[in-house]
């Protein structure tokens, strides 16, 4: 690593807490409707969506009633995406003439973008009309981060609310979290990448005759607007194949600074949200410090993995599947940021790093995505670790655990415990399935330790609603389609439900204040034991699966093997 | 029942505003502001689009820059990297062939790009050409290795990405500077 390197990853996490807090003050007041400039500003508009659709959001709903709303609202939207895909090519704005998409790949793609995992077992640019991209998979970046950040809202108020405490109303949520937080940000974002070179545009691809006289087709369509929303809200889901080391995706560093940030600023700020929404400023704080510090503890890794596995081959810096614009620091700080948050975009290709940084971005998957994690999702995820943490703690004083005065007991527990084990679960089985399955082993591109990652990761990556892929897996097969499809939904509302059963249980309780016996949750010792928590599990779980990919792989390159 | 049609009525409503008024107003925002850029960066050559400047080109001939090799040869539907293992036998095979080509022996000319459309490449892989690029054209090598030198972009604002040369821009001002008589 050079000044350089090291100077841009400090720019970037400085940047980071910078505006994590004020754009978290800014999502709770539009969460909490508090901030008279809001409602001066987006009001007009927010009440002629409701009174288009006979909503009235000051109706307060129970959890069941929260979780029904919810649960239709992703259904509609995946029935509309499934169609849309396989009737797209008798639907307008289709200037490339791309044929329907298969049925599995269509399911696999609605259900996908629903969860907002976008693993794409398809190429963009090949597959999907620009009407697909951006009335179809672009809305569902933006419905799938509103419901992530609805979830943690009713959690917060749950948790945080007093007795009877109130969790809200998703539709208000949902229409707010996009008008107030999500558009804005898009298009300022968008507007920043078109200047930088990201293309907009509704016109065909353009064919040029190159210099030396081969034929190339120049892709095109309307990249920068879906491209914001895939940065921002933890979507991830590329225009076209190469995501974002396409040059017409993210063509110079600015662009790229800018895309990375969008990766966690969101999920970052949720965090503050969350303080700034009733469970107070400290808390957040010690939240932060939790994801923060194993954020830079991976990407120090990771780093380490990276330079020193050229180092050990002989010097020559690993290039393959890197952009020269982006080099290798940027392109390592983007893998790690990528999966700690659940975007899963990319600027590099993941298979294509050194084995132990590709094993620590499958690491910060199987944590569950709750290192910043997805928007909202990291936040109510984190939030099941945390209640999982209060509770060991009790048991080994002996004392009924508490969270924010509130007790935590049998049903909490039970719900939370659900919610962290059911990715798990799809996780290796799936991973083990494919292991027996010759259809499944037929994917992989590569043999030994290395295919073995292929199919590791992208279990890893569906049951955690990240999306990014050791691309050499063919994913675009029945067995992948559905099986990684079912993986993507479960995971998905196997944590959603549960942490909503919590927001209404929680919130009957009655708080109690805080006495001498009280574990507080807002210490660096606490912010210990969570992390414990946290990489205990994630690796007591995952630890044997690994090394069996990646650290099998990286020891054998470091021997010179090669296989 | 009644959720699920206000569901569906929520969903589509977002939907016009999310994925038809936003696309929209970026577009037309795009159009005013940054026209070309918006349309992907064309460059033409005598009215001729010949490529985009932010994709880059296979070039093989003695007198063009060579850009880094690529999984999908250039080709732009789809879009992709190799996705080998630095440990694989098939990495470690490619790069012993292409350091064998010619084109210097830097990291960004012995590894694939992730995109494979990389537009750019190192300039101690730029300078490296210069020799064989000089001879094809009959220039002096002085005068291209200044050339090059000229199309070197820095760090941006100093700091960002990695300093480079775009392979299309630079050959491009060699075939106006020094016409090239063979193809």
């Amino acid at each position: 690593m050079n000044v350089y390197d090291t100077l841009q990853v400090l720019i970037y996490a400085a940047a980071l807490a910078a505006l994590a807090r004020p754009l978290g003050n800014w999502l709770a007041s539009a969460l909490q409707n508090d901030s008279p400039l809001q409602a001066r500003v987006f009001g007009p508009l927010e009440r002629l969506i409701w009174r288009a659709c006979g909503i009235n959001p000051g109706v307060q709903m129970n959890w069941k009633t929260y979780s029904w709303a919810l649960l239709a609202f992703n259904a509609a939207g995946f029935v509309l995406l499934f169609a849309q895909q396989l009737f797209q090519h008798r639907l307008p704005l289709n200037p490339n003439g791309d044929g329907p998409v298969g049925f599995w790949l269509a399911f696999n793609t609605a259900a996908s973008f629903m969860t907002n995992t976008n693993w794409q077992a398809y190429a963009g640019e090949t597959t999907m009309s620009y009407l697909t991209q951006m009335l179809g998979l672009a809305v569902h970046n933006f419905t799938s981060a509103a419901t992530g950040i609805a979830v943690m809202a009713a959690m917060t108020r749950g948790l945080a609310g007093g007795k009877a405490a109130q969790l809200g109303n998703f539709w208000g949520d949902v229409t707010r979290t996009t008008t107030r937080v999500l558009l804005p940000l898009s298009l300022v974002l968008a507007f920043a990448l078109v200047g930088q070179g990201v293309v907009q545009t509704f016109g065909p691809n353009v064919r040029v005759k190159t210099l030396e006289g081969a034929g190339q087709v120049i892709p095109l369509g309307p990249v920068a607007s879906q491209e914001a929303i895939k940065q921002l809200g933890s979507n991830g889901g590329g225009f076209f194949n190469a995501n974002s080391a396409h040059p017409l995706e993210n063509p110079t560093p600015l662009s790229n600074f800018l895309e990375m940030l969008a990766i966690l600023l969101l999920p970052a700020a949720c965090v503050f949200a969350y303080g700034k929404m009733g469970a107070g400023a400290r808390q957040a704080r010690a939240l932060f410090a939790v994801m923060f510090l194993v954020w830079a503890a991976g990407l120090a890794g990771a780093l380490y993995s990276e330079y020193g596995s050229a180092a050990a081959s002989g010097g020559t810096a690993l290039m393959e599947g890197k952009e020269t614009r982006f080099g290798v620091a940027n392109s390592v700080l983007w893998a790690v940021s990528t999966t700690a948050a659940s975007n899963g975009s990319v600027n590099a290709m993941q298979s294509s790093l050194s084995p132990a940084a590709g094993g620590i971005a499958m690491f910060n998957m199987m944590l569950g995505e709750v290192i910043f994690g997805g928007v909202g999702s990291g936040m109510y995820g984190m939030l099941l670790f945390v209640l999982l943490t209060v509770f060991l703690c009790g048991l080994m004083v002996g004392r009924t655990p508490e969270y924010l005065g509130k007790k935590v007991e049998k049903r909490e527990m039970q719900m939370a415990l659900t919610g962290i084990l059911a990715p798990s679960a799809m996780l290796l089985l799936g991973a083990a399935l494919s292991c027996a399955v010759p259809a499944a082993l037929a994917s992989l591109s590569a043999k030994g330790p290395h295919g073995f990652s292929e199919l590791l990761y992208a279990w890893a990556s569906a049951a955690n609603n990240n999306g990014s892929a050791f691309a050499g897996l063919n994913a675009n097969v029945p067995f992948y389609n559905i099986g990684l499809g079912l993986a993507m939904i479960t995971a998905r509302f196997m944590v959603i439900v549960p942490c909503l059963a919590i927001a209404g249980s929680m919130g009957a309780k009655q708080p109690s204040p805080p006495s001498a016996g009280t574990l507080p949750t807002d210490t660096a010792t606490f912010g210990a034991l969570l992390t414990g928590v946290i990489v205990i599990v994630g690796g007591l779980t995952f630890f044997p699966a690994l090394t069996l990919g990646p650290l099998a792989e990286q020891l054998l390159m470091f021997k010179g093997g090669a296989f | 029942m009644k959720n699920v049609l206000t569901a569906v009525k929520l969903f589509l409503v977002l939907g016009v505003a999310t994925g038809l008024v936003y696309p929209l107003v970026v577009w037309g925002g795009a159009r005013l502001f940054f026209r070309g850029k918006a349309e992907g960066s064309i460059v033409t050559v005598s009215g001729r689009p010949v490529g985009s400047a932010l994709v880059g080109q296979a070039f093989s001939g003695p007198g063009y820059f060579h850009p880094r090799p690529s999984a999908t040869g250039y080709g732009t539907m789809p879009s992709g990297g190799s996705d080998l293992s630095p440990a694989s036998a098939a990495l470690r095979a490619a790069e012993a062939r292409r350091a064998a080509a010619g084109d210097g022996d830097s990291p960004d000319m012995l590894c694939a790009s992730a995109s494979g459309l990389d537009p750019d490449i190192s300039p101690e892989a730029a300078l490296a050409q210069a020799g064989r690029v000089a001879r094809a054209r009959g220039a002096s090598k002085v005068d291209i290795i200044s050339l090059v030198k000229a199309f070197i972009e820095p760090r941006q604002f100093g700091f960002l990405g990695e300093p480079r040369a775009n392979v299309l821009l630079l050959n491009l001002e060699l075939d106006r500077k020094y016409p090239y008589a063979g193809k």
